[in-house]
């Protein structure tokens, strides 16, 4: 099935009765249902799954994952310029 | 994970002149016992991939004299979308629309695999995206029970590596505990307004899955009150009865038995743009997978 992508939210509103937002994937804009977090704030970051989000990003635990990326690609310098030497 | 007869039947519907039959664009290659839903178009049928299942509303609105069904595959992930689907349509008077409901859900699967005699599973990932939806606390008497560790796990290369590192370090110290490594995105509880709406939609049903067979309420199916939007009630599909390809071990695999080289149709007959079997279809399938990175072969 189909994975989920995390996109940030650019603009909320209704449809009906449903949460509606307009969520942005790296620059390209799609309309997702927002139902299922009706707690999520314009320019949060949520998961999407077939238009629909399924969770609001911890940005604190996000930014600790990135810190971990941060530190393998310092590791993988060290490695590389190990090898020159 | 869907059985054979259940895509037969979904081909049955599809093949219908009056129906427009949408799908996730992954289920299209999906082989049924002779077609997939690619031939059924190219036949002439009208089958259509959507993005969203709220899709196959519009294109319902859209289509008064047509029937429009939406094939509500997948695991816990998807079916607060199909859910949602269903209670739209039930809201908005919309008659023409139903679905052919076939979900699955992961607790049971991993329990059944679990308590085989032949398991060989030492710890699991589980699947950070279902977690999303249904948070992991299913996961903590599951963990005591059989003493394995299970690790929520994010799908980003990082969150993987993550999650295999948290799973060995339980090895290593013997532990056997439901673990969350994807913090980011899942919850102990998960999201409950979407549990709250697929458990007003669906309920727990037994479910065959592909290559394994019957596991007791392991899936989920439209709860009695809803039943106008069943798809196969309402085109009374009936009972088909499919052999599967005795060459494929689909269920060897997705039970950590096999690995995909083992398979004699691996690489040969079955491959990911004419697949034998479900885990070759999509990018994330095990076979798939071995398929594209698999690199014994070309160093052999």
């Amino acid at each position: 099935m189909c994975l989920s992508i995390p996109g940030k939210i650019t603009e909320i509103y209704t449809d009906g009765s449903l949460l509606m937002g307009k969520v942005d994937f790296g620059g390209a804009l799609k309309e997702v249902c927002l139902d299922y977090v009706p707690e999520a704030q314009k320019g949060q970051y949520v998961l999407i799954h077939v238009g629909f989000a399924i969770s609001v990003l911890d940005e604190e635990e996000a930014q600790e994952t990135l810190s971990t990326l941060r530190e393998m690609a310092a590791l993988d310098e060290e490695l590389s310029s190990d090898e020159i030497r | 994970m869907t059985p054979l007869e259940q895509i037969d039947r979904a081909l049955a519907i599809a093949k219908r002149p009056d129906v427009i039959f949408t799908s996730y664009g992954d289920m299209l290659r999906v082989p049924g016992s002779t077609v997939d839903l690619f031939n059924v178009r190219a036949k002439g049928g009208d089958v259509r991939v959507v993005y969203s299942p709220l899709e196959s509303l519009k294109i319902a609105q859209a289509n008064p004299d047509k029937e429009v069904v939406f094939f509500a595959i997948g695991f816990e992930t998807t079916a607060p979308p199909n859910a949602m689907a269903v209670q739209q349509a039930q809201k908005q008077n919309i008659k023409n629309f139903s679905v052919v409901v076939s979900h699955v859900c992961v607790p049971p699967a991993m329990e059944a695999i679990l308590s085989s005699k032949k398991n060989r599973v030492q710890a699991f990932l589980a699947a950070g995206h279902v977690c999303a939806v249904m948070g992991y606390h299913e996961y903590l008497p599951i963990s005591q029970k059989y003493k394995v560790p299970i690790v929520v796990t994010g799908f980003e290369p990082v969150d993987l590596l993550r999650g295999v590192l948290a799973a060995v370090k339980q090895l290593e110290a013997g532990q056997a505990e439901a673990e969350n490594a994807y913090t980011r995105a899942v919850t102990l509880e998960g999201n409950l307004p979407a549990q709250k709406v697929v458990n007003t939609i669906f309920q727990p049903v037994d479910r065959k899955w592909r290559g394994i067979g019957m596991i007791p309420l392991s899936g989920l199916g439209l709860r009695p009150e809803f039943e106008s939007f069943d798809a196969e009630k309402k085109f009374s599909v009936g009972e088909i009865i499919t052999q599967e390809s005795p060459l494929c071990i689909a269920g060897e695999i997705l039970q950590g038995l096999k690995k995909p080289p083992q398979c004699s149709v691996f690489g040969k007959e079955c491959t990911p743009s004419s697949p034998v079997g479900a885990p070759m279809v999509s990018a994330e399938g095990a076979c798939s997978a071995y398929y594209r990175y698999h690199r014994e072969e070309v160093s052999a």
